[in-house]
């Protein structure tokens, strides 16, 4: 240490338990060592507790079948299915309410985002009572009142609502016609494939032609046209072979068609009514973001309000808007477990609910449910965080 | 290239003024912010505006490329009067361009994609030769080498610079200018100056917001002096600094001069 | 040139201002305006009307029992009727005076943080997290100074929900405050220990939580050791409470200039005694709103205690709206429940916001 004429250069050393390097080491070693501790003893309690009552252990549950109905599956399903099978539907069945979920508060938020920025005055008022009052009472107490006090106090299927005798409304649910595709639509689907490929190579087309002719292309409306009418094209040429299977009244309840039951339609409309609330304020805060200089420059440089807002305040509200719509979007997976409450057969209700309290397996079946949120969770603050990096505005 | 110069040709008729308000006047609510405005300007001519803040300015040039609405009589640009009519205001927008205090440059875009958007889009024209266009600009308010930076990249100056070139881009025939360089620090006050004073000898009709008299000295034909929200004096710079006519306009000079 | 007068304030031409003004910018200044405040107006009068018919013209609010209700409007006579399960559960009648005590307790101690210019904010503050919950304890738990032992499970109503919030938000911030620290520590294990534990919390939805906690708690315990049903819902909500108390918190330590960090440090502080005398206090200043807001959401969260088979007041309402005694006043029943929480939030996310709008203006001086 102290050699000669380094003595100045090397500053002395603490006693070790005053060092901080030192303290950092032993704190984070006795930190380690509790949590460990912890966890053996949890994990030793539970063995023994779970020995004592006579629980198995292990994932093998999974193959046994379940020997229990689900009200709604996507895929097939019935008591002779395994619970490795319960899961799966489960988790689908949360994927779909989530997915509808999403789209519905999007496009509902936004509307009202933006309504509560218009200059009506009446509009703007309309849309901040939407907010307030959604926002301020409980999911859970939403999705009771469309359940409950809404949907399962509809007529039976004898006197349900119906519109054109195509589309009915009762305490079974919302049925509507169902189309059925016979052989030869293969076509139309190929049609669909087709209009894809041409709307993105129109769109490059657009493009192109922009930038060197100046003219401007009307790409959205031919897109929607095409996707519309080679599908269509295709329906014709190929004779028709999508038939239309209307539900009918068939003792007691429907028959055909597609049905959507009362506990989806609850939950989707609860979830989709209370996470607008939410996105809506989102909106309006990230639209207010973009400083009205910004749309002040764009009309001084002679654009019209509309492309100021597709060029310049959009763009910038984005960048405001899409972080915290994130985990608008997370938490409607999330409090889409509260399915739960109604009976509709999501993955808490399934698995964490059913098959839990016929196997007894907590630990295993709470550990599959929980990482399937934390995966969904993860991944998309993932994602997110790397948008963010991409977007963010390059500052001095 | 080409295009620039087609834009210029159809040059203004000298016998039209660039801008002729007529007994406007002017409310925000209840506040009356501008009083019995009248105010010509010839094509050519080179117009600054001071005055004590809160004196109405930004507002008056602000009416011009109508950002803000009057309610009472009449103001004319390039003898078009400005109404509500929404076609009337496109054409208006085409013939002035504007710069403001904070640059208001789009943070999202480059520097170059600042400028070529009105051309793309308001003027319809290919992005290859709006680019030749905003370079052009960019080369005169010497910044082409920034081009593909973003403006949160740019010093206070430069940002300033190519808000100019921005609105350069769309050949407007009269410039607004409100106190381009009062977020400034001094060092970049010059080469913003610079530009404008330029600007100015190409014969560019301009009305520009300032405090800073030596460029009103240099090169305007007139200044006008606000106070009260009213325009108190008006008057070529070498009378109006020499031999103001008003109280308002010595106390106002003396105490912006001592500086 | 010397011709300027000045000229005094006019007022505006009469159809800009007042009334006339009012309604031509607000409600018709271009034609599309215009269809906008029609159809706005077409939804007020289709919701509006009926709205109030309901709840106040062809509603009952006399009587005893379900006679009393003939009208086609709501019934809120079943309300009255319910009232004491829907604000005290199932709690002995004899003893309401003990829940009453507290929450005139809570209000006495929390209603002076409202006004900046009573004097014992902090010794007040202090109470209500420290003595006020031991005395609320006792008094509401009861079994010793001659008061007479209530089981948690005869707690309910509007009353458990109180509680339940209460104790989630008093307990989740200590925690919060470590776990916040400790995700910005230097130490490596710390910190991922901590992000570890807050990401876990928040990537998992609350009921999922709340069913480990009723099923799996009582597996972690050794023999003999158990917790009744309520203190499991307790712990499930702290812990994920704690989770998003923590990145609150964490906002409010990244808003606070490194600057202060260096001072504190120059001034020879330790790291616990800076933190807790120089950072903290200025970072929690910051976050009250955040926790407010986190609070609001707490307390709607609380009704999913029903799931595993508490009954705060949404459980009772429910289980009052399926009692037989009763029929078709579900929406008397939810409508009430809404109108508790959305009060409660309501007010609560007002002064979330007067606080922010007030930090705000703070600092800009
Ligand atoms: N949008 C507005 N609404 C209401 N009052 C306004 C608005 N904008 C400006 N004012 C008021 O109008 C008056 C004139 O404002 P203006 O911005 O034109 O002044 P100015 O001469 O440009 O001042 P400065 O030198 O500070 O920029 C001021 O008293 C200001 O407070
Ligand atoms: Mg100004």
């Amino acid at each position: 240490m102290a050699e000669p004429g380094n003595t100045s250069a090397t500053p002395s050393k603490p006693a070790p338990w005053n060092d901080p390097a030192v303290r950092s080491v032993v704190f984070q070693v006795v930190a380690v060592a509790a949590v460990a501790y912890f966890f053996y003893v949890i994990f030793d309690n539970t063995f023994t507790n779970m020995e004592k009552r006579g629980i198995t252990t292990g994932f093998a549950f999974l193959d046994n079948p379940s020997g229990f109905g689900i009200l709604m599956s996507l895929v097939e399903y019935d008591e002779s299915h395994t619970y490795g099978r319960t899961f799966l539907v489960g988790l689908l069945n949360t994927v779909l309410v989530s997915f509808l979920g999403i789209i519905v508060a999007t496009a509902l938020g936004f509307t009202i985002g933006v309504a509560r920025l218009s200059s009506n005055w009446i509009i703007s008022k309309l849309a901040a009572v939407y907010i307030e009052v959604l926002r301020n009472i409980p999911l859970l107490l939403q999705i009771f009142f469309w359940y409950f006090a809404v949907l399962q106090v509809l007529p039976g299927p004898r006197n349900s609502f119906s519109w054109n005798e195509a589309v009915f409304l009762s305490n079974r649910g919302l049925f509507t016609p169902a189309p059925v595709f016979e052989s030869g639509s293969s076509l139309i689907f190929g049609a669909l494939v087709v209009a894809v490929v041409t709307v993105i190579a129109v769109a490059n087309w657009a493009r192109k032609r922009q930038e060197t002719t100046g003219q401007q292309f009307h790409t959205v409306y031919v897109s929607i046209g095409i996707l519309l009418g080679l599908p269509f094209l295709a329906f014709l040429v190929s004779g028709m072979p999508v038939s239309i299977d209307y539900p009918a009244l068939k003792g007691f309840n429907f028959r055909g068609g597609i049905r959507i039951i009362p506990e989806l339609m609850a939950l989707l409309w609860a979830l989709s009514f209370y996470t607008a609330a939410f996105i809506a304020e989102i909106v309006r805060a990230g639209i207010l973001a973009v400083e009205h200089g910004q749309s002040e420059a764009a009309h001084a440089l002679g654009l019209r309000p509309a492309p100021t807002l597709k060029l310049v305040v959009i763009p910038q509200a984005l960048r405001v808007i899409i972080p915290p719509l994130t985990s608008q979007y997370l938490n409607l997976a999330k409090n889409s477990s509260l399915a739960t409450a109604i009976g509709y057969p999501d993955l808490v209700a399934v698995f964490m609910g059913t098959t839990l309290n016929q196997t007894g397996q907590a630990v295993e079946i709470v550990a599959m449910t929980m990482a399937v949120y934390l995966t969904i969770s993860l991944s998309i603050s993932t994602l997110m965080n790397w948008y963010n990096k991409r977007k963010a505005l390059v500052e001095r | 290239m080409s295009e620039t110069q087609a834009n210029v040709q159809s040059a203004p008729d000298v016998s039209t003024l660039a801008v002729e308000i007529k007994d406007m006047h002017k409310w925000y609510g209840e506040f009356h912010v501008l009083k019995d405005i009248n105010l010509e300007v010839k094509q050519g001519e080179r117009i600054v505006i001071c005055g004590p803040s809160g004196s109405g300015k930004s507002t008056l040039i602000r009416c011009i490329n109508r950002l803000e609405e009057h309610q009472q009589g009449q103001i004319m640009v390039q003898g078009i009067e400005l109404t509500d009519d929404l076609k009337k205001i496109d054409e208006i927008r085409r013939e002035v361009g504007m710069c403001f205090q904070h640059f208001n440059l789009f943070p999202h875009l480059t520097v170059l994609e600042n400028c070529t958007l009105a051309l793309i889009w308001v003027r319809k024209m290919p992005k290859v030769q709006a680019e030749e266009i905003a370079m052009n600009y960019l080369e005169r308010v010497k910044i082409p080498d920034q081009a593909k930076k973003f403006p949160g990249q740019l010093s206070g100056g430069q940002q300033q610079r190519v808000a100019i070139a921005r609105s350069l881009c769309m050949s407007p025939k009269i410039m607004l200018f409100d106190e381009p360089t009062s977020a400034l620090d001094p060092e970049m006050i010059k080469e913003v100056l610079d530009v404008m004073v330029e600007l100015a000898h190409e014969g560019m009709t301009m009305l520009c917001v300032t405090h800073e008299m030596g460029f009103a000295k240099m090169v305007a034909d007139r200044v006008i002096f606000m106070d009260v929200r009213q325009i108190v004096e008006e008057n070529e710079p070498n009378e109006f600094f020499n031999n103001p006519q008003h109280d308002r306009t010595k106390l106002f000079l003396s105490q912006i001069l001592d500086h | 040139m010397t011709n300027f007068r000045e000229i005094a304030d006019m007022p505006p031409p009469a159809n800009t201002v007042g009334v006339v003004g009012w309604v031509r910018k607000n409600l018709i200044s271009t034609p599309m305006n215009a269809l906008f405040t029609f159809i706005g107006l077409y939804l007020v009068y289709l919701l509006l009307p009926p709205l109030l018919d309901w709840t106040v013209f062809s509603a009952n609010f006399a009587g005893e029992d379900q006679t009393a209700c003939t009208g086609t409007g709501a019934c809120w006579v079943f309300i009255k009727a319910r009232i004491t399960l829907f604000m005290y559960g199932f709690y002995p009648s004899e003893e309401y005076w003990r829940m009453n005590l507290v929450f005139a307790l809570l209000a006495a101690t929390f209603l002076p943080q409202f006004f900046d210019a009573f004097p014992y904010k902090k010794v007040f503050g202090i109470f209500s997290v420290t003595g006020f919950p031991i005395i609320a304890y006792i008094l509401i738990s009861g079994g010793m100074l001659g008061l007479e032992h209530v089981e948690t499970d005869r707690w309910g109503g509007l009353s458990l929900t109180l509680i339940l919030s209460f104790v989630g938000i008093v307990a989740a911030l200590p925690i919060g405050v470590v776990l916040a620290l400790g995700r910005r520590s230097s130490m490596p294990v710390i910190r991922t220990m901590c992000i570890v534990f807050i990401e876990l919390w928040r990537g998992v939805p609350l009921i999922s939580v709340l069913f480990m906690a009723s099923v799996m708690l009582p597996l972690f315990l050794p023999e003999g050791v158990t917790f009744n049903k309520l203190a499991r819902a307790m712990i499930g909500i702290v812990m994920f409470q704690s989770a998003y108390m923590a990145e609150v918190i964490r906002g409010g330590l990244q808003a606070i200039p490194k600057g202060q960090y260096e001072a504190a440090s120059a001034l020879g502080l330790s790291y616990w005694k800076s933190m807790s005398f120089i950072v903290l206090p200025q970072a929690m200043k910051l976050v009250i709103p955040g926790i407010v807001n986190t609070f609001i959401a707490l307390f709607k969260d609380t009704t999913l205690v029903l799931i595993i088979g508490l009954f705060d007041i949404l459980g009772s309402v429910q289980s009052a709206i399926v009692d037989p005694v009763w029929r078709g006043v579900s929406t008397e029943g939810y409508v009430f429940a809404a109108m508790c929480f959305w009060v409660f939030c309501f007010s609560m996310s007002r002064y979330s916001m007067a606080l922010e709008r007030k930090l705000h203006t703070g600092h800009k001086r």
